[in-house]
C-alpha cells in the first residue's frame, strides 16, 4: 500500500475524489484517504466510455473484500476512457491511487466547475477532521 | 466508538498493534491488523492467530447434564466420550436453528459448550430455562479468553502434536496451561485455545512470537466461507432448518430433540429451498440480502482471496439448487451470473 500523501497539483472533493485538470480535460481518481478507509480492493465498476459523469453524484463502484462504496464525481463530463489496468488489478488503485491507480478520463462539460474543488491544503484540512 | 461495546482481555494488543477496529455483535473486535488478502494468505499457507474471546462459553454440569443436552441439541450427545467435541445445533419448536455451537465433552456430568458472541445471551436463557433437575448452566464466558490458531504451519510453531480433529485436551502452549481443542472455523489444521481470562494476553503474545500472523474478523469471514461453514444470522437462523441449510449431518433424527419432527417432516418431504455455494462467472462480489433470480436469496457473498473470484452462499429453490446450475444475482441492478458448485467451495487441490 501507498503511503498517505494528497498531491499539490491535484484539487479534490470532500467524498474523497480527486482530479487531475489538464484544459478541458480531466482524470479522476480516489484519494489515499478513501482506498485506505475501504482496504485492499478486489472490484472496481466503471462506468461505460461514452457516458455522462455529474459532479457531486456517483459514477463508479470501488469494492473491498468487506465493502462496496460509491464513487463520487467531483466534475461533470463523458467519459473518454477507463482504466483497463485499475479493472484488471483493482489492488493498483490502493498501491498508486494518483498514479497507475486513476478511474477515469473525461472531458469536461463545465470547466467552471473546478473552482469549487477544494485546494490540497483544504483537502488536508478535511481528512485531519474525520 | 460506542461506549457500551465490550472489549476482549486482547483488547490492548490489538490497540497497540494498529489494529482496524469495528463493532460486531456488540464486541469492539479487530477486522484487519496489515488487510484482510494477507491475513488470509497466511491462514491458508503458514499460520494465523485470532481473537475469538468474544464467543461465549457455557458450563453445563450435574448427572442428568447428558439427557438435557440430548433433549436440545440436534447431534447425539451420547456419541461423544470425554475429551471429545461435536458441531451441534440448538433447535426451536420449528426446527429453527437458535444457535449452532460446538459442544465438548469435559466428563461424564460436564459439558462446556462455546456458542455465538451474538447468541452467548439468548442460548444461555434457552438452556437455563430448560435446566431440569440434576442441571446447572453457567454461563462462565467472561472467564475466558480463546484464541484460535489456524493454518498448516499452526501445530508446529506451537510445539503441539497432530491429534484428531474435534477432540480436546489439556496442554500448555510456552507455559500457559489452556484447553487444547482441535477446532476451528478455517478449513485448516489448528487448535483452539481457551485460557483463563487473565492469561490471555500472554498466551496470544507467546504465539504471535512464534512467527503466527494476527488475523482479524475480515479474514475469518472469507476463510470461513470459502470451505461454506455457515454463519448464524447470515446463512442459518431460527427462520431456517437444519435441513434446508445442508446440515442435516448434525441431526440425529433417530434421537429426541426440540423440533425434531418438524426436521423429521422436512427431511421425508424434502426442502423447498436449499443453501447452495456459488461462484460468480462475471466480475462482481455478492453480498448478503442480494436477490437471485427464480425466488433466491444471497446470505453470505465476498471476494474470494485464495480463488480471485466473488463467492456466496444463499438459499434457493431446490430446482436451483443442483452444482452447474447458473443464477442470476441482482447485483445493485444489474444482472450478473454466477454457477452453483459442490461445498466446499474452496479445497486444497485447488488450483
Amino acid at each position: 500500500m501507498a503511503t498517505e500523501s494528497y498531491p499539490d497539483d491535484l484539487r479534490y472533493h470532500p467524498e474523497h475524489d480527486w482530479a487531475r485538470v489538464d484544459g478541458g480535460e480531466a482524470v479522476l481518481g480516489i484519494t489515499w484517504y478513501a482506498q485506505d478507509a475501504l482496504g485492499e480492493l478486489v472490484h472496481y465498476e466503471a462506468p461505460e466510455v461514452g457516458a455522462h459523469v455529474t459532479k457531486d453524484q456517483p459514477y463508479a463502484e470501488v469494492e473491498s473484500v468487506k465493502a462496496v462504496s460509491d464513487v463520487i464525481a467531483p466534475l461533470s463530463g463523458d467519459v473518454l476512457e477507463v482504466n483497463e489496468k485499475a479493472l484488471d488489478e483493482p489492488e493498483t488503485i490502493n498501491g498508486d491511487p494518483y498514479g497507475e491507480g486513476w478511474l477515469v478520463r473525461i472531458k469536461l462539460s463545465d470547466v467552471g466547475e473546478v473552482e469549487a474543488l477544494l485546494d490540497p491544503e483544504a483537502y488536508r484540512a478535511h481528512v485531519a477532521e474525520q | 466508538m460506542n461506549a457500551t461495546l465490550r472489549r476482549t482481555p486482547l483488547f490492548d494488543r490489538h490497540v497497540a498493534a494498529g489494529a482496524r477496529l469495528v463493532p460486531f455483535a456488540g464486541w469492539e473486535m479487530p477486522v484487519q491488523y496489515e488487510g484482510v488478502i494477507p491475513e488470509h494468505v497466511a491462514v491458508r499457507t503458514g499460520a494465523g492467530a485470532f481473537d475469538v474471546s468474544h464467543m461465549g462459553q457455557l458450563h453445563v454440569e450435574g448427572p442428568a447434564t447428558g439427557e438435557l443436552l440430548q433433549s436440545l441439541l440436534s447431534n447425539d450427545v451420547e456419541r461423544l466420550s470425554d475429551g471429545e467435541a461435536q458441531y451441534t445445533l440448538l433447535t426451536n419448536e420449528r426446527g429453527g436453528i437458535v444457535d449452532d455451537l460446538i459442544l465438548y465433552r469435559v466428563s461424564h456430568g460436564h459439558y462446556l459448550l462455546v456458542v455465538n458472541a451474538g447468541n452467548r445471551e439468548h442460548a444461555y436463557a434457552w438452556l437455563k430455562d430448560r435446566e431440569a433437575r440434576g442441571t446447572e448452566v453457567r454461563d462462565a464466558s467472561d472467564d475466558y479468553a480463546l484464541v484460535a490458531v489456524q493454518g498448516p504451519e499452526a501445530l508446529e510453531r506451537l510445539g503441539l502434536s497432530d491429534a484428531p480433529a474435534f477432540t480436546h485436551a489439556m496442554g500448555e502452549v510456552a507455559g500457559i496451561e489452556a484447553m487444547v481443542c482441535r477446532t476451528g472455523y478455517t478449513g485448516e489444521a489448528g487448535v483452539e485455545l481457551l485460557c483463563p481470562a487473565e492469561d490471555g494476553a500472554e498466551l496470544w503474545d507467546a504465539v504471535l512470537e512464534r512467527g503466527v500472523t494476527p488475523c482479524g474478523l475480515g479474514a475469518r469471514d472469507t476463510l470461513r466461507l470459502e470451505v461454506c461453514y455457515p454463519l448464524h444470522g447470515n446463512d442459518i437462523s431460527p427462520a431456517t432448518d437444519a435441513i434446508s441449510a445442508g446440515l442435516g449431518w448434525t441431526c440425529a433424527l433417530e434421537t429426541d430433540f426440540t423440533g425434531v419432527e418438524a426436521l423429521r417432516r422436512v427431511k421425508e418431504a424434502g426442502p423447498e429451498r436449499k443453501l447452495v455455494a456459488f461462484v460468480m462467472e462475471e466480475k462482481a462480489v455478492p453480498r448478503q440480502a442480494m436477490t437471485i433470480e427464480g425466488g433466491g436469496e444471497v446470505t453470505s457473498g465476498t471476494h474470494s482471496p485464495s480463488l480471485d473470484v466473488g463467492i456466496g452462499m444463499g438459499y434457493v429453490p431446490s430446482a436451483q439448487a443442483s452444482p452447474e446450475t447458473e443464477l442470476v444475482l441482482d447485483v445493485r441492478g444489474k444482472q450478473r451470473k454466477a454457477r452453483v458448485v459442490k461445498k466446499p467451495i474452496y479445497r486444497k487441490e485447488s488450483p
